[in-house]
């Protein structure tokens, strides 16, 4: 049983490219939940994440963070969150190591704490070998897991990541898997963009569907195949079954 | 498809991406290309004017010349070689490291040695076209004040052109095979700053020991250059005689050139492959490790210097820019220290100098720190309002500033108090425009895109020149004409306002 505080709250948020991207959303996910949220290309899904972390600007709407208040106070909001986006963005010429300290620097975390966890987090991610070399020469799944490491250094409340499985490997994709789980039985609420389904379903606690800028379903997977009349199906068949009929409305 | 029609069809691509990338470089990949063109067209017609002004009055010089005049023109046309041979070493570089398309012709059946002489050949004609540009206005001016016969210069410029890219390419090649990728990066931006800048150093290094002066034509016209100077039917006055018109040194250049490059093509096509290849395995082998130390503590803007700064100390281009910037300073140091006892004016020469060399490489810095961040992501969802993190951002590029140019100006304050207080001040003026114009420009982009930075905003990049120029006049002023020096500040001042009334102003 998660308890019912809610992590994020997000109510009417809408944004406008040359398209509605997302169209008055509603979103509450619950503190120490795991939630993924799934949809064909161009659903909307980064647009939200986007703006929930502060990195896009909606043009209606709200979005609450453990009750602060993310548009009127970003600052305060950022201290509790992270993000990983599908693109590992981290510098070419710091090691990991140093990436990690930059980043328990920009969210203010005393040295004396922050250190031995950046340690800790590189020897699990496998990256230990590796904690002094400069990241230039990295592949995209070392990249990645830089990345990750450097969302998880500040211990977060709320972790945001987008495809963050993308590129890759099985090993390394079993270690960000474990990771992540690891961090929800902790307490920390994990909100994850993936269009690896069985991801979703082996993972998440709960699915959000998202097409055309709207949620168009949400639930456990139980939830989603009772709403939906499919007992047994997969959450692949529900997903196309969902985003068909979207479509077609 | 025929091996000669995969060639054809292979060098119209190459053509064709050449064409696009100078075009998308020139306008800014804006739509508004027509504009962009008539725009660059007419810029160019200007360009006539000062060309007119530094060679219109050799326009009717004639064969047979005197030894002097052939060291003038022999150097002048040296000197231009040198800087098209950095630019070249550059460009190659850059098409060894950018992979681009290297993974699909090296995957593709085709034979790789012709596809590298078609890019070998393709380098060679991009850099002779971007030398004839420059050098028309000035090649224009002496044939119509002079006569047809000056259209020869433009074959010693693509004489020049073809020899600089070869040597370029197995210069690179060589330097590749002696010390390895990871080195020939490095190593190869620093030779092309010394090899651009170093000429006209030493020139004018040598005028200053022997003459006590800045200009490099006291050297070049002197009786002792012309007593070393070797007879006038010497072959080394071949460029200088063909630029005037003498057709057998002209085909003789030419033949040379296509020799030069053909030779690189049959040596080096092959092995084009194999350093494109390790060029492009660099980094997954022999990585750069950094020392083991305990985290720093510190607040969340030291957090965010500390970065800047380590990412600026671990920059090849900025470490190239800052020597290239320190040896234009070695001449007018070297004429303050010869001209220390008596303070003469040599001393207003440092001040301009040290303005303009600090406005460009703040410019630079501001660049690399406020645009060019690899992680905005990151940095745009930590807990740091961003004003702060620019207000971090700048600090670095000013103490960046301080740091290197303090001494400089300490070593000036003991020649004269004046004279430092008025060139810290420009430097000071000159570094914070700069900044303030990459601030109203900024837009998000990679570290790596630096040499692309100007086709962002070609208003920035001219406000940026045109700023550090402006407040480089002021300072040699103010020491010299102080009335002069005021009317100059305030216009100086007046186009870094115009240029922020015209930036996409942030909130």
């Amino acid at each position: 049983m998660k308890p019912d505080n809610s992590a994020l709250e997000v109510r009417g948020l809408t944004k406008r490219f040359d398209r509605l991207a997302v169209d008055s959303l509603d979103l509450t996910i619950h503190a120490g939940e795991f939630y993924a949220l799934v949809g064909p290309n161009g659903a909307g899904k980064t647009t939200t994440l986007r703006m929930v972390a502060g990195l896009l600007r909606p043009d209606a709407g709200a979005v609450s963070i453990f009750g602060i208040d993310a548009l009127a106070s970003p600052v305060a909001a950022k201290q509790v969150m992270a993000w990983v986006s599908d693109e590992p963005m981290i510098y070419d010429k710091l090691t990991p190591l140093e990436y990690l300290e930059f980043v328990a620097g920009l969210w203010g975390i005393a040295p004396s704490v922050s250190e031995p966890v950046a340690q800790e987090l590189l020897s699990s991610l496998g990256l230990d070998a590796h904690r002094h070399e400069r990241c230039e020469g990295f592949s995209k799944g070392m990249r990645q897991k830089v990345a990750l490491a450097g969302a998880l250094v500040h211990d977060p409340r709320l972790i945001i990541l987008d495809e963050p499985l993308t590129g890759l490997d099985a090993v390394s994709a079993r270690h960000v898997k474990g990771l992540l789980s690891e961090r929800v039985r902790a307490g920390c609420t994990v909100i994850m963009t993936t269009h690896i389904l069985e991801v979703a379903e082996r993972m998440a606690d709960r699915i959000g569907v998202i097409a055309s800028g709207r949620l168009v379903a949400e639930g456990t997977l139980a939830d989603l195949r009772r709403q939906n009349g499919h007992a047994d199906t997969s959450l692949e068949e529900l997903f196309i079954a969902l985003v068909t009929l979207q479509a077609a409305a | 498809m025929s091996s000669a029609t995969a060639l054809s069809w292979f060098a119209r691509h190459e053509l064709r991406l050449a064409w696009r990338e100078w075009l998308a470089m020139m306008t800014g990949g804006r739509k508004r290309r027509r504009a962009a063109v008539i725009g660059l067209i007419l810029f160019a017609a200007l360009l006539h004017v000062p060309a007119w002004a530094v060679i219109g009055r050799f326009a009717d010089l004639q064969l047979p010349l005197d030894k002097s005049s052939l060291i003038v023109i022999t150097t002048t046309i040296v000197l231009a070689w040198t800087l098209m041979l950095s630019q070249a070493i550059e460009s190659v570089t850059r098409v060894f490291y950018a992979r681009a398309d290297l993974d699909l012709i090296m995957s593709s059946p085709a034979t790789l040695t012709n596809l590298f002489s078609v890019r070998i050949a393709a380098i060679a004609l991009a850099i002779t076209v971007m030398a004839l540009l420059f050098s028309t206005p000035f090649i224009d001016v002496l044939v119509f004040g002079g006569g047809v016969r000056w259209l020869t210069a433009f074959g010693v410029v693509i004489a020049m052109g073809l020899s600089a890219a070869a040597i370029a390419i197995a210069v690179t090649i060589l330097l590749f095979r002696l010390i390895g990728p990871a080195r020939t990066r490095f190593v190869a931006q620093i030779l092309a700053a010394i090899i651009g800048a170093g000429f006209v150093i030493a020139l004018q290094i040598a005028a200053i020991m022997n003459y006590g002066t800045l200009s490099r034509f006291t050297i070049l016209t002197s009786d002792a250059s012309a007593a070393y100077a070797p007879d006038v039917d010497s072959i080394l006055w071949w460029p200088a005689r063909a630029t005037m018109g003498d057709s057998a040194a002209l085909l003789s250049l030419l033949a040379l050139g296509l020799v030069l490059l053909g030779s690189v093509m049959a040596l080096f096509s092959g092995r084009f492959a194999d350093t494109a290849i390790d060029a492009a395995g660099y980094g997954t082998a022999g990585r750069r490790r950094a020392t083991e130390r305990p985290f720093r503590a510190g607040s969340r803007q030291q957090a965010l210097r500390r970065k800047e700064f380590l990412l600026l100390w671990r920059d090849p281009w900025l470490i190239s820019q800052t020597l290239m910037q320190l040896l234009y300073l070695v001449p007018p140091a070297l004429l303050l220290w010869r001209s220390f006892s008596d303070s003469s004016a040599a001393l207003t020469l440092i001040a301009p100098v040290m303005v303009m060399a600090a406005g460009q490489l703040a410019g630079g810095l501001a660049w690399l720190t406020i645009s060019g961040e690899d992680a905005p992501d990151l940095v745009a969802t930590a807990p740091l309002s961003p004003a702060r993190v620019i207000r971090a951002k700048i600090e670095v590029v000013l103490i960046a500033i301080a740091v290197i140019f303090t001494p400089l100006v300490a070593a000036l304050a003991f020649a004269s108090l004046f004279q430092a207080a008025i060139t810290a001040g420009a430097i000071i003026v000159g570094a914070a425009s700069a900044t303030a114009i990459q601030l109203w420009f900024r837009v998000q982009a990679r570290r790596s895109q630096f040499r692309r930075r100007q086709t962002s905003s070609r208003l920035a990049t001219f406000a940026e020149a045109f700023s550090s120029i402006g407040w480089a006049a002021t300072a040699a002023l103010l020491l010299a004409l102080p009335i002069a020096g005021l009317v100059s500040g305030l216009i100086t001042a007046g186009l870094v306002a115009i240029t922020w009334k015209f930036s996409p102003r942030r909130e």
